[in-house]
């Protein structure tokens, strides 16, 4: 019988009565007295000189406050970056100044110059324009491998290229050049990821503000993870001491890892406060977003897998060029080398794996983090060559796959590429997807569509990713410049209901509802007596963040962490309350027991004689029940999964419609079973979005040709499908307390490569062997012209 | 510039306010009636963010000026029902789990309310083909569908 309450229950979302009736809090809905407004001046040229900067005729406009440029931010730190790749060569990467207000060049479309601060936002606005900015335009790198050639031109002067590292991972290059000229067979493929804008439906909004009497400062804004701003922010750009910031991001309306980076904005509107004297208060508009949030994938791949007589692989082989736009974002350059080549053995035994990452400077928005963050860019490849190689060797693509399934009992399973899976079953999620996409059925529903006179394909991937980011000692070793762990604190009151304050912040995951079902779990107490207080600094002591599907497997353990010490305390007073001794306590139910006997205490009982202790153990523990609890994950997890995808074709209009999507993930134990089906829709919606819709163009001036709805192609409920989801297969975390692996990402990773798998195999029979992301109509359409 | 004053219904109240000629609805509803529950995710009518009714008709209120509302009837997020009594379209987005970051969900309600004051017994595609106006990142679209056939079918009294 399903759970009504605690761990495995579907709990219906707490969160959701206040967004359903109008009342969620977020950031732009939030005006404080006094506030002024401020817009960008942003680059309209992708790179420049800019000779000077004559802000006289705005500064005298209606309601102008003050108008800021560069000259005021000179001797201000810039925006940092998180993470220091170390090369090939053991040299760190190369990484350039990120001011916040651009310090004589302009480095993208973009990239901000100015910025009026007047009493309207209109006001602001008519100032804006009338800001003279003179710029001498100069050549604009935008392609990548333009970008590495010799003599190209440099986006940044002061670094000796534009390539920010060369960077490899796996095994020895002979060992693995000697495997390919072994092979019976080697499937080679190029391909590209395309660049995507996450585009979260609330654009970034930053509200900075100053108390002089008390002088310290506040900033609202929509992020995923505020401790990461105050820290970077306060320590490395504004210099301002942690307890003298508070950061704040209320209700956040989507992140997909948009949302983790610190930005420009929110160092200027908090400066600006205090230069002002007022409240500061910047909403991107769309456009603004477009071009000043960092975007996401961008990779070109070349990728080869080498394969014996029977279809086993032997070695795999892969070099990338990712590109890094204008600047280094927070952490921009752990995506395509730690989030993304330790990846790339997928779930199969390839004895041998080599990868090869060149990050490329060029003159586009930053790219970072985007809703699986590395592992869609290298399970799309792997996935892709696979298919491939299957269809040039004549293999079935289920079988292929499933012969080179790490197996079940060959877990802890330590890949070529440095990391090692505890745990997983990549047999039982293949066997469910067959059951739940009925496999069978296909040829039937093709028949089906060719009556109709569509070309109806099949597309299988298998996805491994690793979540729960991530074990501090590890990390550092790899670059991070930060520790990865979480915090909780469980704060009980005297009548029992319970606050937890969690570093992890929720924009869409339902943390208020899942994080409670823990807690309720563990102390046997009904969840509406548990709160979640996330989300604002001066609330909860210390957090990383949400992103990397880390939220329940670092956060959901810190907590139980916490609760545990809460439970240990607890049981103190109990004992002493039944006059028992502690080990003979046993909680269930939220009755304290003494074990054996039907002597017992309720869970108010002992909260209320923690607060009010007329009898307690004074000469033994403190009054008072409040723990915290700092949670450091020893590995990462590794959720795995087979998603089945059926287009149908047009072949006169290249027109592909997703028919059917179905999705057997394995994320160890579940909480929230209907929370965790919408995070697999909501990925696979995304996935489906980058493989035949979404597409960031830049043309070769370095303008963004899809800077809108009108250019930008964005999933809309027409576009999609239902999905058939399943989250039974279940092979549980081996090592943080709750068994959970994680399942933010796992749709967004494994659907592109399927969408693609479907496409490519609906009109193989063509001859056509590879599309790239977006499958638009003009895109197939023009691949099937060109294998005819 | 001097400001117009305007004076129109919103949810069931008569409210008047001043705007500037050049201020949309949207701003006067977030900025000057605090009913900030229409977001701004576009502001060129592409998101159905900030979805209302005007006159019973379908709108986004970034596209319509606050100026042009007198005398209207208008209907926001905040007049479809409240936390103690739910209208069942937002009843049934809540027993599904179909939302998640909660941005989109006003636009959608409204705009699912209109769909189904005109069609109260609408097809799956006649669903999604209506919503296609409303942009949602996070949830995929699936269970707001469900979400929406189901709260149709309670509406008509099929499963009450």
């Amino acid at each position: 019988m399903p759970k009504d309450n605690g761990i495995g229950a579907s709990s219906k979302r707490r969160e959701d009565v206040r967004f359903l009736t109008g009342k969620g809090k977020y950031t732009d809905d939030i005006n404080i007295y006094g506030q002024t407004y401020a817009y960008f001046v942003r680059s309209q040229v992708a790179h420049g000189t800019i000779k000077g900067i004559d802000s006289t005729a705005a500064e005298a406009m209606p309601g102008v406050v003050k108008v800021f440029t560069g000259a005021d931010f000179e001797g201000i730190g810039g925006i940092p970056c998180g993470w220091q790749v170390t090369d090939r060569n053991g040299e760190v990467m190369q990484e350039p100044a990120h001011p916040v207000l651009a310090q004589g060049k302009v480095r993208h479309v973009g990239d901000p110059i100015a910025v009026v601060v007047a009493e309207s936002l209109q006001e602001a606005r008519d100032a804006a324009e009338a800001v003279d900015v003179d710029i001498d335009e100069l050549p604009a790198v935008v392609d990548m491998k333009a970008a590495l050639a010799a003599g190209s031109t440099k986006v940044h002067d002061d670094l000796t290229s534009n390539l920010c590292y060369d960077w490899t991972l796996g095994g020895e290059k002979a060992d693995v050049d000697a495997a390919f000229e072994n092979a019976h067979h080697v499937t080679t493929l190029d391909l590209v990821n395309n660049r995507l804008v996450a585009n979260p439906m609330e654009p970034r909004v930053a509200i900075g503000k100053y108390d002089a009497a008390d002088e310290d400062y506040t900033l609202y804004t929509t992020s995923q993870n505020p401790h990461v701003i105050r820290l970077l922010m306060g320590a490395f750009v504004l210099g301002i001491p942690e307890h003298k910031l508070r950061v704040v991001a209320p209700d956040v309306g989507g992140g997909f890892g948009t949302k983790i980076f610190h930005y420009a904005e929110e160092a200027f509107c908090t400066f600006a406060a205090k230069a002002v004297g007022r409240p500061v208060k910047w909403t991107a508009d769309r456009s603004e977003a477009f071009i000043s949030d960092a975007h996401g994938r961008d990779h070109v791949t070349k990728i080869e897998l080498a394969l014996d007589e029977n279809g086993m692989f032997v070695a795999l082989r892969t070099d990338t060029m990712a590109n890094m736009g204008a600047y280094l974002s927070t952490f921009a350059p752990s995506v395509p080398t730690w989030l993304h080549g330790t990846l790339m053995a997928g779930t199969y035994k390839t004895p041998h794996v080599s990868v090869n990452v060149r990050a490329v400077f060029t003159n586009t928005v930053p790219v970072d983090a985007y809703r699986g963050a590395g592992r869609p860019e290298a399970t799309y490849q792997l996935e892709r060559v696979i298919d491939k190689a299957a269809r040039e060797i004549g293999i079935d693509p289920i079988t292929i796959r499933r012969q080179n399934f790490i197996k079940a009992d060959e877990f802890p399973y330590a890949t070529p590429v440095a990391v090692e899976y505890d745990t997983g079953d990549y047999d039982a999620t293949m066997n469910k997807l067959i059951e739940i996409a009925d496999i069978a059925g296909f040829a039937g529903r093709k028949a089906e569509s060719e009556a109709k006179g569509k070309r109806r394909g099949l597309g299988i991937n298998c996805y491994i990713e690793a979540c729960g980011i991530a074990p501090s000692n590890l990390v550092g070793q790899l670059g991070a410049r930060a520790g990865l762990y979480e915090s909780a604190t469980v704060r009980v009151t005297a009548t029992g209901s319970i606050a937890v304050m969690t570093g992890s912040h929720s924009h869409g995951q339902g943390h208020e509802t899942t994080f409670p079902q823990v807690v309720a779990d563990m102390l046997g107490i009904d969840e509406s007596m548990i709160d979640i207080v996330h989300g604002d600094t001066s609330k909860v002591p210390m957090g990383m963040g949400t992103y990397g599907s880390r939220s329940l497997a670092v956060g959901g353990s810190a907590i139980v962490k916490a609760t545990e010490k809460i439970i240990a305390k607890a049981k103190k007073i109990a004992a002493h309350l039944l006059e028992a001794g502690e080990a003979d306590i046993e909680l269930a139910d939220g009755q304290f027991t003494v074990a054996g006997t039907d002597k017992s205490v309720a869970w108010g009982d002992v909260t209320l004689a923690a607060y009010v202790p007329h009898n307690y153990p004074l000469e033994d523990i403190e009054p008072g029940l409040e723990e915290t609890a700092f949670y450091d994950p020893n590995n990462f997890t590794y959720p795995a999964g087979a998603y089945a995808c059926e287009v149908e074709v047009d072949e006169a209009t290249g027109k592909v419609t997703v028919e059917r999507f179905a999705a057997a993930d394995d994320f160890g134990n579940v909480i929230n079973p209907m929370i965790v089906e919408g995070q697999v829709h909501g990925g696979i919606g995304q996935g489906i979005g980058q493989a035949l819709l979404e597409h960031a163009v830049y043309d070769s001036d370095g303008q963004l040709l899809s800077g809108s709805y009108m250019d930008y192609a964005m999933p809309r409920a027409s576009d999609v499908p239902s999905y058939v989801v399943d989250h039974s297969c279940q092979t549980p975390c081996t090592h943080n307390p709750l068994g959970v692996k994680g399942c933010g990402e796992a749709g967004a990773i494994g659907s592109p490569p399927a969408v693609v798998n479907a496409v490519v195999d609906a009109l193989a029979d063509l001859g056509v062997t590879h599309i790239d992301m977006p499958l638009s109509p003009n895109r197939v359409w023009s691949a099937i012209q060109a294998a005819k | 510039m001097s400001k117009i004053h305007v004076t129109t219904q919103v949810n069931g109240d008569a409210v008047e306010f001043l705007c500037e000629p050049d201020e949309t609805l949207l701003d006067v509803l977030r900025d000057r009636l605090n009913l900030t529950g229409a977001k701004e995710g576009c502001g060129t009518g592409d998101c159905g963010a900030c979805s209302v009714t005007l006159n019973g008709r379908l709108v986004a209120s970034c596209l319509v000026l606050g100026a042009e509302v007198a005398g209207s009837a208008i209907e926001t997020v905040e007049g479809v029902g409240t936390a103690d009594a739910l209208h069942p379209i937002q009843q049934h987005l809540l027993d599904h789990a179909a939302l998640q970051c909660g941005i989109c969900t006003p636009g959608i309600i409204v705009a699912a309310k209109a769909l189904l004051v005109q069609n109260p017994d609408p097809s799956e595609g006649e669903v999604r083909y209506w919503l296609a106006g409303n942009l949602c990142r996070c949830t995929g679209y699936d269970k707001i569908i469900r979400a929406v056939l189901s709260a149709a079918a309670e509406m008509r009294g099929e499963n009450a």
